[in-house]
């Protein structure tokens, strides 16, 4: 693999996350995130949304016109979808079950969109293929990532597997019932990000205002 | 996928400039059109698999409802044991006008032929519309029947929840209830899939001996051995509004409105 496509890949994953650095498609990391095995579900399909829908995009950017692309890329996302949902339906049941209404919802995810629009749109189909794996691992490592800390601290569990005997069960773990909603991935998202940034200062956005002067004395 | 349409480079209102009149309704309609025949493709190709996965997945919590599923067993062979009779709820009678194996009472409670509105007064479960004719899932030993599954349903805190509650051939003694999709928070009203949870319903009465429906969800624990204690199951923690919501359903469908008079029947003269 060339570098060049290397760093397509990989750039997402922390350097310049969909999620930690854009802050886009918050809302389903917040959803979907309960349990690791609706989050891995989630982040496939996502995953592979972002790819196919990149590709065609990209295959077709040249004669998209301008005042309905927007549109165009609306229903080629949205048919991805239809037929991910389809096939999570088909040989998922439970999982898609749990998923409910959040598959249907990657149609607005503004990764998605995002990519389409901004990258897709100028470049060719391979890289741009490449870049829709990428945004949509990004995302993958986020959701699996809050998922880790709200199943195990929310249920004592990992993938449904139980780790920590919770006192229902007869253990000794309390779980904390606020990391089963969707608060709690706000905060673990708020945290991480701030972790990042501290991590890779450049990430830091300039402040959009500046005190300089409080009641007439300069501040530094 | 929807880039087939570009496929034959030779066609000439490629050639047009991109914003044209033209081509904008040319893209238009065929980036339309290959999504079309590409949603509809898959929808049509999997639709097998999935009325298969949904039949195998109701099937399969009536035989848990039951008592009679572990993992990997074999559904198909299982529910072998359940026969499906149609009841019509005014009358308690059976009832033989619809066919019971593709009987679907989710779909009849929408279909106006099929469904009663229920009056606001009655409507303890907030689910407005009801089938007239429910399914009753008969589990035999033998000839004997042992056990009645009832379908029921109602609304908790998000969601409505569809359940089945399994009742002795006496019509009077819960062996379970089982909920085979909600939409509750998963942790607090999610826990009516607790297993331990699901434990405490087996040997509670419905009827005290008035009639009336006596069983529901309590606040807290049920004390052992307290009056009444054989018709209260303890409140699911941090989860009042599901907790209620599965008392009231359930008062619902046992009541008038619901299996009363076929459960009566049964109590008066077996199944």
């Amino acid at each position: 693999m060339s570098n060049e496509s290397k760093k397509i890949i990989l750039d997402p994953l922390i350097d310049n996350n969909p999620i930690g650095l854009q802050v886009l498609g918050i809302c389903s990391a917040l959803a979907v995130t309960t349990n690791l095995g609706t989050a891995l579900v989630m982040s496939l399909a996502l995953t592979s949304v972002c790819a196919c829908s990149n590709l065609s995009i990209s295959m077709i950017r040249n004669h998209v016109p301008g005042a309905i692309r927007i549109i165009v890329q609306m229903t080629i996302i949205a048919s991805l979808v239809i037929v991910v949902d389809q096939v999570l339906k088909a040989y998922v049941y439970d999982l898609s079950k749990q998923l409910s209404v959040f598959v249907g919802l990657i149609i607005t995810n503004c990764i998605v969109m995002g990519r389409a629009e901004a990258f897709a749109m100028k470049n060719p189909p391979g890289v741009s293929f490449l870049d829709g794996i990428g945004n949509g691992l990004g995302y993958s490592v986020v959701l699996l990532f809050v998922g880790t800390f709200r199943e195990l601290l929310g249920s004592g569990k990992l993938f449904g597997i139980e780790i920590l005997t919770t006192v229902n069960e007869g253990g000794w773990y309390e779980p904390n019932g606020l990391m089963l909603l969707p608060p709690s991935a706000f905060f673990i998202i708020g945290l991480m990000i701030w972790g990042i940034r501290t991590m890779r200062p450049a990430q830091v956005e300039e402040p959009d205002f500046k005190i300089k002067e409080v009641n007439g004395t300069e501040v530094a | 996928m929807s880039n087939d349409s570009k496929s034959g480079s030779s066609m000439n209102f490629l050639a047009l400039p991109n914003d044209s009149t033209a081509k904008t309704f040319i893209m238009a309609t065929l980036v339309c059109l290959v999504c079309a025949v590409f949603v509809s493709i898959s929808a049509v190709a999997l639709k097998p698999l999935q009325v298969l996965n949904k039949e195998l997945d109701k099937k399969k919590n009536i035989l848990q409802v039951a008592g009679l599923y572990q993992d990997g067993d074999d559904i198909e062979a299982a529910f072998a044991k359940i026969d499906i009779k149609l009841i019509d709820l005014a009358t308690g009678e059976y009832t033989t006008e619809l066919d019971a194996a593709s009987y679907d009472e989710i779909k009849a409670a929408k279909d106006p032929a099929l469904n009663v509105k229920i009056p606001k007064a009655k409507d303890l479960g907030s689910i407005r519309m009801r089938p007239k004719v429910m399914p009753v899932y008969q589990v035999k030993d033998g000839d004997k029947v042992k056990q009645l599954i009832l379908p029921i349903n109602g609304y908790g805190l998000w969601s409505t929840l569809y359940g089945f509650l399994a009742v002795e051939s006496d019509g009077q003694t819960i062996v379970g209830l089982s909920y085979y999709q909600h939409a509750e928070t998963p942790g607090l009203g999610g826990e009516v899939d607790n297993p331990k949870w699901k434990k405490l319903w087996a040997g509670k009465k419905i009827y005290s001996e008035d009639g009336e429906v006596a069983i529901d969800v309590i606040k807290g624990s049920v004390a052992p051995g307290a009056k009444g204690s054989e018709f209260q199951v303890d409140g699911l923690a941090g989860a009042t509004l599901t907790s209620r919501g599965v008392g009231n359903m359930l008062k619902y469908w046992m009541g008038a409105e619901g299996y009363l008079k076929y459960l009566n029947k049964i109590q008066a003269n077996g199944v």
